[in-house]
């Protein structure tokens, strides 16, 4: 019990640590640049004590929760063999996650009001929802897609760098011929579609899949998969936006 | 009390967020793989404690990070804090703004230092690596590359520039340095691009680049606003990069360092031996004298 209290205060420790920089910048320009006193400082001294705390557990709850149950699911597809299911799972936990993001759903509004307000679609409720519910389901389709593409290149063992420079070379060329008005929301689609929870358990799958899979190299092969989940919502969006327009 | 109550609210919502995943993860458990998810026990606990986590972590920085620093950007792009009380003239100069970069900078290392999903990347890699990736350098390296790249963005949006140079250039840059770069750390770096922009940045930043892009005249809040999260995610790339660079460099230059300490040590005996013969020789001499 005792031991188990000194690891739990190591690790609020380290928070603390985590918490510094943000603490110091936000009083350095409160007092130093804008020089004005700290506002309701309770308040702000409660949430602090609460963000160290939540970011204790969480990373407690990672290490127990998250990375096992990835790394045990990549291990047991690979031995079941079965690519189908494995493709249909990396599909599935990039759309489902995606789909329900909240920053996604934030952004699919702001972006709706844009087009609206440009006149790129009516001003009318009705169109601005279907507008962002168009956008939300591109960009999750994508972030499905990415996965599997992940999933694949591990499974075959392609090397990541010709898949994500032509990535690259096909958002250039899209950027050319897309609407100027989706472009600024095609490249934050990419940024924002990744959540803390999809992260580690994707970075689990990944990890697990190239150290279950022989001749694959975790470290080479096991990351990657959330920079294709970073690199396709872009191209769908601007893809979305010609077909709008 | 009236604490524990948001407290429920909140954790409520990230249950929510959290459904979709868990359903799959456990719909795919039990009809796919048909096998019982081995440690249940603790891996459930973990997952409580993770939305425990993440609703704490999410009720602490609307309370108290999230007004404060939002409020900050607001005030740092405001023009009486930009003019300081002077007419505010129609034409704007980038210098104007140089506490807004500071800002941006700042605001974007330590808030990329205080992610949670990059902390779980990096520990993760540390662990994958045995080692050699440390998981603090790599959080560093990506810190630096958002805090470089939303400063980068903010003049943007100052300036007025399109987006898409900037992003095209930071491409090139990606494609030459990927050559150049030990082949382990680039996944790795490729991911750490997206990782970056989450819970903490995101809002913060959003608030910047709104907080600009409505201030400066002949800016768009609706279209100029965007593109902020856009640098977040491509700098790091870059960072990172640069930094196993930087660490490749160096043990390069270790190891020359060491054979240059051994050559001249080898040197050094030589000619110390070349020195006792004769040394020797003399005493010879006087011996025999």
């Amino acid at each position: 019990m005792n031991q188990q209290f000194l690891v739990f205060l190591k690790a609020l420790l380290g928070s603390c640590k985590d918490l510094l920089p943000i603490i110091l910048v936000i009083a350095f320009f409160q007092f130093a640049v804008l020089q004005q006193p700290m506002p309701n400082v309770g308040d702000i001294l409660v949430g602090l004590v609460l963000v160290v705390l939540g970011l204790t557990f969480f990373i407690y709850g990672l290490e127990m929760g998250l990375f096992p149950i990835g790394e045990s699911m990549a291990q047991a597809f690979a031995k079941k063999g079965s690519i189908s299911w494995l493709l249909t799972f990396a599909f599935c936990l990039g759309f489902g996650t995606t789909v329900a993001e909240p920053s996604l759903i934030a952004v699919a509004k702001e972006a709706a009001s844009v087009a609206a307000s440009g006149g790129i679609i009516d001003d009318t409720l009705a169109s601005q929802l279907s507008y962002a519910n168009g956008l939300r389901f591109t960009v999750a389709f994508a972030v499905g897609l990415a996965i599997v593409i992940g999933v694949l290149r591990i499974i075959r063992g392609w090397p990541i760098q010709y898949l994500i420079l032509g990535g690259y070379v096909l958002v250039v060329m899209m950027t050319m011929i897309a609407p100027s008005w989706i472009i600024g929301i095609a490249y934050d689609s990419g940024g924002v579609t990744t959540s803390t929870i999809t992260v580690p358990l994707v970075t689990a799958l990944g990890v697990g899949l190239a150290s279950a899979i022989k001749g694959r190299n975790p470290m080479i092969d096991g990351f990657g998969l959330i920079a294709f989940a970073s690199l396709t919502p872009m191209i769908f969006v601007m893809l979305y936006g010609m077909v709008i327009s | 009390m009236e604490l524990f109550f948001e407290f429920l609210a909140t954790l409520k919502n990230t249950v929510v967020d959290v459904l979709p995943i868990l359903s799959i993860i456990l719909g795919f458990q039990l009809l796919v793989i048909r096998k019982p998810i081995p440690h249940v026990k603790q891996v459930g606990f973990g997952f409580i404690y993770v939305l425990i986590g993440l609703a704490l972590f999410l009720l602490g920085l609307e309370k108290a990070l999230f007004p404060l620093g939002k409020m900050m950007a607001e005030q740092l792009t405001a023009p009486e804090f930009i003019h300081s009380g002077e007419q505010v003239l129609k034409t704007i100069h980038w210098s104007d703004y140089t506490w807004v970069y500071v800002f941006a900078a700042a605001i974007g290392f330590s808030t990329t230092i205080a992610e949670p999903s990059l902390i779980a990347v990096a520990i993760k890699a540390e662990e994958v690596s045995g080692g050699a990736i440390n998981a603090n350098s790599l959080r560093i390296s990506v810190a630096i590359g958002v805090a470089i790249g939303i400063a980068l963005g903010s003049y943007r949006i100052v300036v007025g520039h399109p987006i898409h140079y900037y992003i095209i250039a930071g491409y090139v840059v990606v494609v030459i340095q990927t050559f150049f770069c030990p082949k382990l750390i680039v996944p790795l770096a490729y991911d750490s691009g997206g990782v970056t922009t989450s819970t903490v940045t995101v809002p913060l930043v959003a608030a910047l680049g709104l907080g600009l892009a409505s201030t400066i005249p002949g800016r768009s809040p609706l279209i100029d606003g965007f593109g902020l999260i856009a640098f977040a995610s491509l700098f790091p790339i870059i960072a990172v990069m640069a930094y196993a660079q930087l660490t490749q460099a160096k043990a390069h230059q270790a190891v020359r360092t060491i054979e240059k300490r051994k050559r001249i040590k080898i040197n050094k005996r030589k000619l110390k031996q070349k020195q006792q013969e004769p040394t020797k020789s003399s005493i010879q001499d006087k011996q025999d004298r």
